[in-house]
């Protein structure tokens, strides 16, 4: 049996063994990486949007009503609370800081959602808000790297390369793992949507908001499309007559990348050009708008991605770190997002896009329910800290069961007290949605098979539609 | 009634040890037993159990009270107490085995033998056997030949003269051959024209180049701290000088060796060998505020072990930071064992300045100084210093009183390595070097109260363009990032599950049990050292040469060339291993010899061309009846282009470089550290000194498969993907190389004359009738430009036959 025929035998139930013998191979890429592969059992959702809020935005002002810090506004916490932590970040003395927000129930669902997050409430119904996010890490890089490798060490695959692994792309014309970044840098910058030790096939690619949107996507100056077009024609048959001299699969291989790379200086200005979207839509997602225009760019990029047949999307959104000035920090970040985001939601569903595609909100942590103070000599510049230990994100679409909430919080919001979701919890149910058992999706390195969830990770049935 | 109630008690004994054994077997032995030893514990043996595990004893005979075995059955916390699945233990049987214990703990298992044979008996841990060759036969081909032959395959002819000469100049310095090295090696007649190119090749200072990067790959080399804030190293390079130069004078292997792991321990160190220790400073950094210095450098050394696992073992050690590695001979303590060597390291940067930097610094130094205190009084920083440091000292001892300090005192201690140390040492007892450091981060970092000073920092500011504007003008010498080993012994204890918040029992620096003996009169990394490079170590010789081979074949003979363990493939030609380890040492560790030896083989200078009775018997080519079409490195695309254009700038060594990038790219990060592009014959500069900034590399690098430089790197892979397309075709790069190109040959009377003086400078030979005619029909429809392009996308471009 040729490795071809075990490989379609087997098709996906093996892991990626076979797959990754594959790639290695010298000179025998038999398969093309990103042809669409059939999970280990049929998903709900064929593609994944994740809408990564870098810095961690504050649960308790936008998803997870405390009431109960009123009453130790301005006092330390409980002893009772905090008497077993090891507290490497968190100043467990630092004053409780109430939040001045309202929660109001929203649609049939009666989610609570804070006034920051008037369009969002409109979708309530969509969504399936978890209370009860736990990371491990206190800090950005580590936690970034936590929440999309299942590991705080630098150097795993990150989500979306493990996806476009497992899955392949839908795309021919377009990258299978697709990047749009907005705001201010990240700290994990490129390690967020590397590719690991995966082939760099699967690492994403960004979509630039100046310039090429792909690198290098454009002819060189003074290079026509006609021109383009009749120097890749004689590369190909240069390149065909050399396959016929040395009989190398490789070259031919070789071949069908540079006719996708040629699709692609079509597809990719197709991909960014909204002039076929109507004036609608444009409001819709604040487009023309001068506060949500970049990132409502994105959001509208994003459901044009995946329309496109795109798999994987990584928003990142920089920076909802808000130690200092949080009421108008976060005011500033709700105004760029919130209104782009319900378009998003509402937009997929209008276009029966929804029911497939899985959308993850949220940050590599949340905030502590105590404040923060920089500068003790203004009044306005409390702030909050990083908060693993429990945090608010939120899901909807493929897969998902909406207008749900899962998981609680105590009355302060520091522990979780129900239904605690650790990160790889969620991204065992990530991929179970895209139709993964998560304990299978493995690649081999350095003598072990690695995956996402790294040896932890529970399916969150509750979550579930 | 004595005698009665004697054997009434020994028959209650017996019947408890039944009970503690059928308990022990049910609940215990999966995880505590003959086939896996969960936290270093095995139950099923008296020694053995009685010793206990990583974190200590489990039983204390007669003391119940004081046993973990009790206090762990007994607890209800989550992922402490045992068993951690199943139902919780009956009152009874935790009765039962706290009375087996308060008697004695009675030993319910006969002892075992320890030794697992087949761990032990693997390959690679066997000694190196150097087999006969037969005399008259280049070795490498015997041994090659006699697999071929018992499988009735032939072996493929010799390659093309200029394939060959294009082949082993890539090889041995990652570029190819120009118009005028091919010219004389095509004209020169005598036998051994061949052999004479390849010493010429050997003998050039481009072969420390190529031979570095390789080096570097599994070194996690790069120019930048790594995580969030991912500080540029400006001195990084300083290392890699260091690696390229003893490539180019062919430094043996085993000094290479000791050199880099243990230079600074050397009897008679030089600033050169200090240096090579820069091996270990490649690790990440984390700065980020807050994080846990501590944990940071746990982090460190446990990727310093990995590294050289890896790299010179050939073992995937890092497995057992948590648990007994599960299928080779490593046992968790064993890991902690290795670990120990590193963790006594402490960093050290010193001054190591590159030929012809002293003299001026020197003469400088004094008017540097004098004008740089002055500069210091005016703005009156020693007395905001002292104020600062009393602050911060505040902090330290004191932590919790003033959040702002605190934080100022996290940002310092994570931007400055030691800083709490300095700190607090007195000012006059610091050395210069830590003055000097302190002082510098003082005037960049005043912190808050100096901060909100509006006026006080409007004067600072003009404080440091000046000092900015003095240190632009004073001559400076290069620092290297050292190690040294730290004035008192460090304790290393086992970190339980992997964790370095929970120290187990404690452990001396040693090598694995399945490996001979180290020595133990020096110092232990310096013997450490010396034992990676000893004659009886059977891995060393092995890994470094199958590494070697890699690079000539693209496969190794053990194709998981990072893993020799029971989990890595076995050896395709056991014998030719053995014989190149034996022979690698017989030459005194000389690599450019033995890569002589390869290059010189039949074996290597086959044909690569793909033979269809081989397709379905050796589709991997592993029997080596044919050599391997290979896609150059990313680094190696670019040299390649640069090279053929004439563009390529040949200087060695030196400081990093940043060929321009679109924007975009670097500040895509947090950090958002500036992407100064070089300008002149810095641009032009091979890929191995392009500034590697790890959160946010260089594009084409990460396109063409580099690593990512944060673990060891044994082999890259090679993808074919469509953004390699398009950086090749559109990529300035490569867009001004093929203008070059184009220019190059625009002299010549016409186009067929430059098309195939074009072709021929690219890929080494003239381009065949077909090829021509081809290439011609474009040069009717487009420029000269377009052919160049076309010629410098070629699959024959890119690859290696």
């Amino acid at each position: 049996m040729n490795r071809r025929a075990f490989l379609n035998q087997f098709a996906y139930g093996m892991g990626g063994i076979a797959l990754a013998d594959l790639m290695t191979a010298d000179g025998y890429a038999a398969t093309d990486p990103l042809a669409p592969r059939a999970p280990h059992f049929p998903g709900k959702a064929k593609s994944v949007i994740f809408m990564f809020m870098e810095g961690g935005p504050s649960q308790m002002d936008l998803f997870d009503p405390k009431p109960g810090l009123q009453k130790w506004h301005g006092k330390p916490l409980p002893d009772s609370l905090t008497k077993d932590m090891q507290l490497a970040f968190i100043k467990k003395d630092a004053a409780v800081l109430a939040s001045p927000r309202i929660f109001k129930p929203q649609g049939q669902s009666g989610i609570e959602l804070s006034d920051y997050l008037p369009h969002l409430s409109t979708c309530a119904d969509d969504l399936c808000l978890v209370r009860s996010i736990q990371s491990e890490a206190f800090n950005h890089h580590p936690a970034q790297l936590f929440l999309f490798t299942g590991s705080t060490q630098f150097g795993r695959p990150t989500m979306g390369a493990w996806s476009v692994y497992g899955l392949g792309s839908e795309s021919k014309n377009l990258p299978g793992f697709v990047v749009l970044a907005s705001g201010a840098g990240t700290s994990g910058g490129a390690s967020n949507f590397s590719s690991g030790f995966l082939p760099s096939t699967y690492q994403g690619t960004l979509l630039r908001n100046s310039g090429d949107p792909i690198l290098y996507l454009s002819n060189p100056p003074g290079v026509t499309a006609q021109a383009q077009r009749a120097a890749l024609d004689a590369l190909k048959d240069l390149n065909e007559e050399h396959f016929t001299q040395t009989g190398d699969q490789e070259i031919n291989s070789r071949i069908n990348a540079y006719e996708l790379a040629y699709r692609m200086q079509t597809a990719g200005p197709e991909l960014t050009d909204f002039s076929k979207e109507s004036k609608e839509t444009l409001d819709m997602y604040g487009v023309n708008d001068e506060a949500t225009k970049q990132f409502g760019t994105n959001c509208l990029m994003a459901r044009r991605l995946v329309e496109r047949g795109t798999r994987y999307v990584l928003m990142m959104h920089a920076s909802w770190d808000d130690h200092t000035n949080l009421n108008k920090k976060l005011k500033k970040n709700c105004d760029i997002t919130d209104k782009p985001t319900a378009a998003l939601i509402k937009d997929l569903k209008q276009r029966g896009l929804l029911d497939s595609t899985l959308i993850v909100w949220g940050g590599e942590f949340g905030r502590t329910p105590m404040q923060e103070v920089r500068d003790t000599r203004d009044d306005e510049n409390a702030g909050r800290d990083h908060h693993p230990i429990a945090y608010s994100m939120w899901l909807a679409g493929g897969g998902i069961k909406p207008g749900t909430v899962v998981g609680k919080t105590d009355d302060l919001g520091f522990n979780i007290i129900e239904d605690k979701v650790p990160v790889h919890d969620l991204q065992a149910t990530i991929m179970h949605c895209l139709g993964f058992d998560h304990t299978r999706l493995t690649y081999r390195y350095m003598g072990r098979d690695f995956r996402l969830t790294d040896v932890h990770g529970n399916v969150v049935k509750k979550m579930l539609a | 009634m004595r005698v009665l109630l004697f054997v009434g008690l020994s028959a209650g004994l017996a019947a408890q040890t039944t009970e503690v054994r059928a308990l022990l077997q049910k609940r215990c032995l999966a995880c505590h037993g003959p086939s896996q030893q969960m936290s270093g514990l095995r139950l099923d043996d008296r020694e053995a159990g009685l010793k206990g595990g990583y974190s200590g004893p489990a039983i204390l005979p007669g003391k119940s009270g004081e046993s973990r075995l009790i206090e762990r059955v007994l607890s209800t916390k989550e992922g402490f107490s045992m068993p951690p699945s199943g139902a919780r233990l009956t009152a009874a049987e935790v009765e039962t085995l706290k009375q087996w214990i308060d008697r004695g703990a009675e030993w319910p298992f006969a002892s075992v033998a320890k030794a697992n044979n087949a761990k032990l008996s693997h390959w690679a841990f066997q000694p190196v056997r150097r087999p006969t060759v037969p005399p008259g036969v280049h070795p490498v081909d015997a041994l090659v030949r006699a697999k071929l032959s018992a499988l009735s395959l032939p072996p493929s002819p010799e390659a093309a003269k200029p394939t060959l000469a294009r082949r082993v100049s890539l090889d041995l310095r990652g570029i190819p051959p120009s118009p005028a090295e091919m010219r004389e090696y095509l004209d020169d007649a005598r036998p051994d024209a061949y052999e004479r190119m390849v010493d010429r090749f050997l003998a050039s200072p481009h072969f420390g180049e190529k031979w570095a990067r390789h080096w570097l790959d599994l070194a996690r080399y790069a120019d930048s701290d790594g995580y969030e804030k991912d500080q540029p190293r400006p001195n990084a390079f300083r290392w890699r000088n260091w690696v390229i130069d003893a490539y180019n004078r062919d430094l043996p292997f085993d000094r290479f060796t000791i050199e880099q792991i243990a230079g600074d321990l050397l009897p008679g160190a030089s600033t050169e060998t200090r240096v090579a220790t820069g091996f270990h400073r490649n690790t990440l950094i984390n700065r980020e505020a807050g994080v846990s210095r501590a944990e940071d450098r746990f982090e460190q050394t446990i990727n310093r072990t990995n590294t050289i696992s890896t790299t010179w073992l050939g073992l995937t050690a890092g497995c057992a930071q948590c648990h007994d590695h599960k299928y080779d001979p490593i046992s968790q303590r064993e890991y902690y064992q290795l670990f120990a060597f590193m963790n006594a390291i402490q960093e050290e940067d010193i001054e190591a300045p590159l030929p012809g930097e002293l003299g001026p610094w020197l003469a400088s130094r004094a008017g540097y100084l004098k004008e740089r205190d002055a500069l210091l009084a005016e703005y009156q920083i020693s007395q905001l210093q002292l104020v600062w440091e009393e602050r911060m000292r505040a902090a330290i001892t004191k932590p919790g009183t003033n959040v702002e300090w605190d934080f100022a005192l996290t940002s310092c201690t994570a931007m400055l390595d030691n800083a709490q140390a300095m700190l607090m040492t007195p000012a006059d007892k610091r050395t210069e070097y830590q003055r000097e450091r302190l002082l510098n981060y003082f005037v960049y970092n005043m912190g808050p109260d100096n901060n909100r000073d509006k006026e006080l920092m409007a004067k600072i500011r003009t404080l440091r363009e000046k000092m900015n504007a003095l240190n632009g003008r004073t001559p400076q010498i290069t620092l290297a990032h050292t190690v040294a080993e730290a004035p008192q012994p460090v304790k290393t204890t086992v970190a339980v599950r992997g964790d370095y918040k929970r120290p187990g029992i404690e452990v001396q620096p040693d090598t694995l049990a399945v490996l001979p003996p180290m020595g133990k009169a020096g110092p232990a990394r310096l013997e450490f050292a010396k034992w990676l490079v000893s004659r009886d170590n059977p891995l060393t010789a092995r890994v470094i040469m199958n590494r070697t081979w890699q690079e000539f074949f693209g496969r190794g003979l053990v194709r998981t060339s990072e893993d020799f363990g029971l989990q890595g493939e076995k050896p395709s030609h056991p014998e030719l291993l053995d014989y190149l380890a034996s022979e690698f040492i017989e030459r005194g560790w000389s690599q450019k010899q033995m890569m002589r030896l390869i290059v010189t083989s039949a074996t290597y200078k086959q044909s690569s061309q793909v033979r269809p009775d081989l397709v379905q018997r050796d589709p991997d080519n592993t029997l080596l009846a044919r050599q391997s079409r290979l896609r150059l490195s990313a680094e190696g695309l670019r040299d390649s282009a640069l090279a053929a254009s004439g563009l390529l700038d040949e200087r060695i060594g030196g400081p990093s470089i940043r060929p321009p990038q679109p924007p975009g790219v670097a500040e895509l990060q947090y950090g958002n550290n500036k992407w100064r592009e070089s300008t002149g014959a810095d641009r032009y500069r091979r890929g191995l000194y392009i500034h590697f900034q790890r959160t946010a590399p260089y594009p084409q690098l990460m396109t063409f498969d580099a690593p990512e430089s944060t673990v060891a790197c044994s082999r890259r892979r090679t993808s074919n993907t469509p953004l390699q397309s398009l950086n090749l075709l559109n990529d300035p790069v490569f867009v001004e190389a093929a203008q070059a190109l184009a220019y190059r040959v625009s002299g010549l009377p016409t186009d067929e004359a430059r098309i195939a003086a074009a072709f021929e400078t690219a890929l080494n030979r003239p381009p065949s009738a077909r090829e021509m005619s081809r290439l011609m029909r474009l040069r009717q429809e487009q420029s000269l430009l377009a052919v160049a392009r076309v010629i410098l996308n070629l699959d024959e471009f890119v690859t290696r036959e």
